[in-house]
């Protein structure tokens, strides 16, 4: 180890593997700067980790129980520079690529290694692409999500997306109206409109995208514009170019 | 079917045919004052010896003009004018046969009493005609439905065929990369295992590859495999990774084909191991009774998971690969229960000469 331990760097390992974390550590000893703030062997701890120490660099493997490597930089937003950590995805290492993100492969080098942190430092106050955009980059064509992730404060809730009932644009942020709950998300609903099933999420309204399984009828409102009425009684308002959005899937449907 | 069988066959169906014919044109050519029993008899089996003069031109006209594909009025102009003709010439073959009886001094004026029934030889030659072109339609028919059926059987071997072979092939580039990531972090921990890791990996590649070459195997080496990945993925998952087995010894020397179970295994470990935290159990059991072999793959998992890209894909393979081979003989269950996730096969048991 070097002789001048001035670390001015935190970096945050997150895998489920411990011998996987043991390489990263093992690399990480010739780089004195370098301190490990912490490890942790899911994307859960990785979330909490985040607001404790603040990391400036995490090294993040994709392929995780619960959260993946995608949903955790979805949670803890662009500001700190991520290497993602992957075996073998094709989908994910083009996405990649194309967002020009660091990443290592495993079985990982120690020469990639080295030059993907001196990097990172070149890189740092540069912000993460958008996470949303990221991992839609990285879903395999015609797949959708299953599941949406949101943080409250810590607190990381999982919506299975047969759960939502529909979702409202806020300003920069999305809510997600699900069993009764309304759950803020940074995104955009035009993104969110782009990872939802086709078949059973329409985007009714500029500001609305609902579930097809939730809406009981729709009703004429005003001159151009009808209303959706869902199963639990909300009123959304249906544009003219969302109706027939909406009209042309429940007639496929038939 | 070739023409050649086909003109035997024709042959062979024919020569059960030709005695009623013969006694139906006896019974119509008799009467009282005319024709008597005998010279009937004796006519209409002359004339239903060479019934083929009709039934076989009837196949080849059957042949030239198919039934689904010939506008209406080209089908009755064919068979009508084919009735015609070749009633004319059976009557022709008639006459002649009712001259040279005429030489028989018992039977004479025979020639004129069969004139007197021309038009009845000539109406059951048209008849018989048409009853021998609905025959060849609906033979016709048959063999096209055979031929259709053969050739989907054969389609779908050669998909099966095809998918076996690449599922042979297929070594989750995944399970490999980890385990050599595995092995690059234990080079430096624990230099001794990393050798392990190496030993097991090629034995590893070695069973898939020759398991891979055969059509059956036994159990008990299929077994060896499973134990070797299971070991494998031990030292990659550690302590979140527990192994229990329960092998029957009497089931180890059944066959089965090769890495049937393999990509069981490799879904309760990328799947359920995988998908916990905290890891879990994968089961591993086999028994043979009653001339099955039953084995069961069970693991813990997080049934909100969401469902991985592969989702069912592995298990739909093992059920057709067994469809494939066993038909409805063996079974394939998937159970899920709370976080247990079960899957359960039932297959008769193979004698190692069959194989």
């Amino acid at each position: 180890m070097s002789a001048s331990p001035v670390k001015s760097w935190k970096a945050l390992i997150v895998d489920d593997e411990e011998l996987a974390r043991h390489v990263i550590r093992e690399f990480l000893q010739s780089h004195a700067e370098i301190e490990i703030a912490a490890e942790c062997a899911n994307g859960m701890e990785a979330v909490k980790a985040v607001a404790e120490h603040k990391p400036n660099l995490i090294f993040l493997d994709v392929q995780m129980p619960k959260l993946t490597g995608f949903d955790v930089l979805e949670l803890i937003g662009t500001d700190v520079p991520v290497i993602f950590v992957t075996a073998y995805d094709q989908y994910a290492m083009r996405a990649f690529d194309v967002h020009a993100v660091d990443y290592l492969l495993k079985p990982i080098g120690r020469d990639r290694f080295d030059a993907a942190v001196k990097r990172a430092k070149t890189r740092l106050g540069e912000k993460m692409p958008a996470a949303a955009e990221l991992s839609a980059a990285a879903r395999p064509p015609q797949q959708f999500l299953e599941r949406l992730v949101v943080k409250d404060g810590t607190k990381v809730t999982l919506i299975p997306v047969g759960k939502l009932d529909y979702a409202e644009a806020q300003d920069d942020y999305v809510a997600l109206a699900a069993q009764g709950k309304k759950h803020l998300k940074q995104q955009t609903i035009a993104g969110l409109e782009a990872c939802l099933n086709p078949a059973n999420f329409v985007r009714i309204h500029r500001s609305y995208i609902v579930n097809l399984e939730r809406v009981v009828r729709i009703e004429p409102y005003a001159k151009e514009s009808r209303i959706a009425i869902l199963t639990d009684g909300v009123r959304l308002p249906v544009s003219r170019a969302g109706y027939a959005r909406l009209k042309a899937l429940l007639d496929e449907r038939q | 079917m070739n023409l050649n069988t086909a003109l035997k066959n024709q042959h062979r169906i024919y020569k059960v045919a030709a005695l009623p014919i013969a006694a139906v044109l006896a019974f119509v050519l008799q009467t009282p004052g005319g024709l008597t029993w005998l010279e009937a008899g004796l006519i209409g089996f002359g004339l239903a010896s060479v019934g083929e003069v009709i039934s076989l031109p009837a196949w080849y006209s059957c042949r030239i003009a198919p039934i689904e594909r010939t506008p209406l009025w080209r089908l009755l102009a064919t068979h009508v004018v084919a009735a015609q003709i070749l009633s004319l010439l059976w009557l022709g073959l008639g006459k002649l046969l009712a001259r040279a009886l005429s030489f028989f001094p018992s039977l004479q004026g025979i020639e004129g009493r069969f004139a007197e029934r021309a038009a009845i030889v000539y109406g059951a030659g048209c008849v018989f005609y048409l009853l021998a072109v609905s025959f060849h339609y609906v033979a016709l028919a048959q063999e096209a439905t055979h031929e259709h059926e053969a050739r989907a059987m054969q389609t779908s071997i050669q998909a099966r065929d095809a998918e076996l072979k690449a599922l042979k092939a297929q070594i989750n580039p995944h399970f490999l990369f980890n385990s050599l990531n595995s092995i690059s972090a234990l080079t430096s921990v624990d230099p001794v295992r990393a050798r392990d890791m190496c030993v097991l990996l090629g034995d590893f590649l070695r069973l898939t590859l020759g398991l891979g070459e055969k059509a059956v195997v036994h159990f008990s080496e299929e077994l060896e495999l499973l134990q070797k990945y299971l070991a494998i993925e031990k030292i990659r998952f550690g302590d979140r990774l527990n192994m229990q087995e329960n092998i029957q010894e009497e089931s180890r020397s059944c066959m089965l084909p090769p890495l049937l179970l393999q990509p069981l295994v490799e879904n309760a470990v990328k799947h359920g191991i995988a998908s916990l935290p905290e890891g879990g159990n994968v089961r591993l059991s086999a028994e043979r009774q009653n001339g099955r072999l039953a084995i069961v793959v069970e693991n813990s998992w997080d049934p909100d998971a969401p469902p991985r890209r592969s989702g069912g894909l592995g298990l739909k393979n093992v059920q057709q690969r067994l469809e494939a081979r066993y038909g409805k003989e063996a079974s394939l269950r998937v159970n899920t229960e709370g976080e247990l996730f079960q899957v359960s096969l039932s297959l008769p048991v193979e004698s190692e000469e069959k194989a």
